[in-house]
């Protein structure tokens, strides 16, 4: 049987992080990846824009990617491609993973897990749209798949549904390629995706964006052929009276991202409600001693920079992992945050170089993130706005703060009363 | 005074230009001299980047991705477009290199990037 240090589960951009910095760091790695490539979703990410806080230069998600497989490969790690991980099992203080590829099924040995497995997209069942069965109803990510690696262009003519980032790269992508965009529609008052990213691929292409609007019916026997879209409320209710018929012959969902945690659930790691994704201490640790998470698997981020960062964080700390005891709180985030990661500290680990990543509820503008402990104010930070779609980081030292385990870290957005 | 978002960074800056009398421009609400320098470009002669894919002649990998090797004017991406829609590449590139040179004579390269076609070749 072989044993590792530790074994990465996905090879995209926070495994291959990951992987590189539990080798820097003395472990033993292996990197398993179901796909024939690595480098994750970014091999079909042909657009620019990946890179800009780590490398301050504008790559192609390929050209990012393959910076890492470069330092992967010379590192000399291992790796195994089109290899799925169908059981993982924890006795002692081992894991034991069992492998399945082209050669047969193989079980490792594992100090330490770091799931890196991103995430997946949501689908048209999932935002309840109804009528018939029709082909030529696809995910953003599907659309892309095709268009960008198989070089099949899906439509000649479609409505795209939902502003996330994906949906509005695809709307530019496809209008490249030759094909008619008949707008964005979202359901939501306001864009899911980055402004620039409505400036840039929409604005840029007379793509119209229609603000509270849903898909609610599609039509059609063997091809789609048209759509129904309706209005929407303040509760994202369809608005009857409102229904319009647009012809088209496909339609893109670009309608939010789930963190992909199979496996961790099946190792009973807690999941946060909000991110979707575990609930970690700052070293990226989950619920199970020795299972670590990072990227998207962790939280849906916006930017691969930040997915990158994480991986090497939870590489780092799952190379120097020793069992013993924890002693977390928990960061007690208000409801004006969507989330806050990670969402415990434990007190015994060293937490200098801790890094919060959190995004806000609603659109907040001239706003300041507070911190209590234990009902006194230890640190605030001014804000300009806060904005959903937009991710913001920030570093603390909480050696700094005189923690205990019965410590009550609070953390709140002030938003000026007339803001 | 015309107000516009900067896309060079992820930040997204909203920036407000004026025009001066004598035909300077004053830019407020960048948060970096490369917004002021978009903001400029944008009111005089708006540049973008083109990512897209050229076919190959390798059955694994039927298309290659690509960019230019540095901005071109808006108006002629479909242009561009349309040059590097007619390329097969027949040999396996590497990234960075050149798939079409100096593209309609804009002083540009479309250029491969990935080595996804060296992978596939081992």
């Amino acid at each position: 049987m072989r044993t590792f240090d530790t074994v990465v589960i996905g090879g995209g951009p926070a495994g291959l992080a990951a992987a590189l910095s539990a080798h820097e760091n003395g472990a033993k790695v292996l990197l398993v990846e179901r796909e024939a490539r690595l480098g994750g979703i970014l091999k079909q990410c042909i657009h620019d824009g990946f890179g800009l806080v780590r490398f301050g230069e504008k790559l192609s998600g390929p050209e990012y990617a393959e910076r890492f497989i470069d330092d992967f490969k010379k590192a000399g790690i291992e790796a195994t491609t089109l290899t799925f991980v169908t059981r993982i099992k924890k006795e002692n203080d081992a894991f034991f993973v069992t492998l399945v590829s082209r050669e047969g099924v193989e079980t490792v040995t594992a100090k330490t897990l770091v799931l890196s497995t991103g995430c997946r997209e949501r689908t048209a069942k999932q935002v309840s749209i109804h009528g018939t069965r029709p082909a030529g109803v696809f995910t953003a990510g599907t659309a892309q798949h095709l268009t960008n690696l198989l070089g099949e262009l899906p439509t000649k003519k479609c409505v795209i549904l939902g502003s996330g980032d994906i949906g509005l790269i695809m709307a530019r992508r496809l209008t490249l390629e030759g094909a008619k965009v008949l707008g964005v529609y979202e359901a939501k008052p306001t864009p899911s995706g980055l402004t620039r990213n409505i400036h840039q691929c929409l604005h840029d292409y007379d793509i119209p964006l229609y603000l509270s609007h849903t898909v609610t019916r599609v039509f059609g026997d063997d091809r789609l052929s048209a759509v129904e879209i309706s209005k929407v409320d303040e509760q994202m209710r369809p608005l009857s009276g409102t229904e319009q018929i647009v012809e088209c012959d496909a339609l893109i969902l670009s309608v939010g991202l789930i963190p992909e945690n199979e496996l961790a659930e099946t190792l009973g790691a807690e999941l946060d409600r909000k991110t979707k994704g575990p609930v970690c201490n700052a070293q990226l640790m989950t619920s199970v001693d020795g299972v670590f998470s990072c990227g998207n698997a962790l939280h849906v981020n916006d930017l691969v920079d930040y997915v990158s960062e994480s991986g090497e964080c939870a590489g780092k700390n799952a190379a120097h992992y020793k069992p013993k005891p924890r002693a977390e709180i928990a960061m007690e985030a208000s409801d004006r945050f969507g989330y806050v990661v990670p969402q415990r500290l434990d007190i015994n680990a060293d937490n200098r170089e801790t890094v919060l990543y959190f995004r806000s509820r609603d659109v907040l503008n001239g706003c300041t993130l507070k911190m209590h402990l234990d009902g006194k104010e230890v640190f605030s930070k001014k804000y300009p706005f806060l904005r959903p779609p937009e991710m913001e980081r920030l570093e603390m030292d909480f050696s700094k703060f005189p923690l205990t385990a019965s410590s009550r870290l609070e953390l709140d957005i002030e938003v000026k009363a007339n803001g | 005074m015309d107000e516009l978002v900067c896309i060079v960074c992820p930040r997204g800056c909203t920036m407000h230009i004026e025009k001066k009398a004598d035909g300077a421009f004053v830019i407020t609400g960048n948060g970096c001299k490369r917004g002021e320098q978009f903001a400029v470009s944008e009111m005089t002669a708006p540049m973008r980047t083109i990512c897209t894919t050229v076919r190959t002649v390798f059955p694994a990998a039927p298309v290659l991705p690509v960019r230019v090797s540095a901005d071109i004017p808006k108006e002629r991406i479909f242009d561009v477009m349309q040059e590097i829609n007619k390329v097969c590449v027949k040999k396996r590139l590497h990234r960075g290199d050149v798939v079409l040179q100096n593209v309609l004579g804009l002083s540009v390269d479309v250029i491969a990037t990935s080595d996804l076609l060296r992978e596939e070749g081992r």
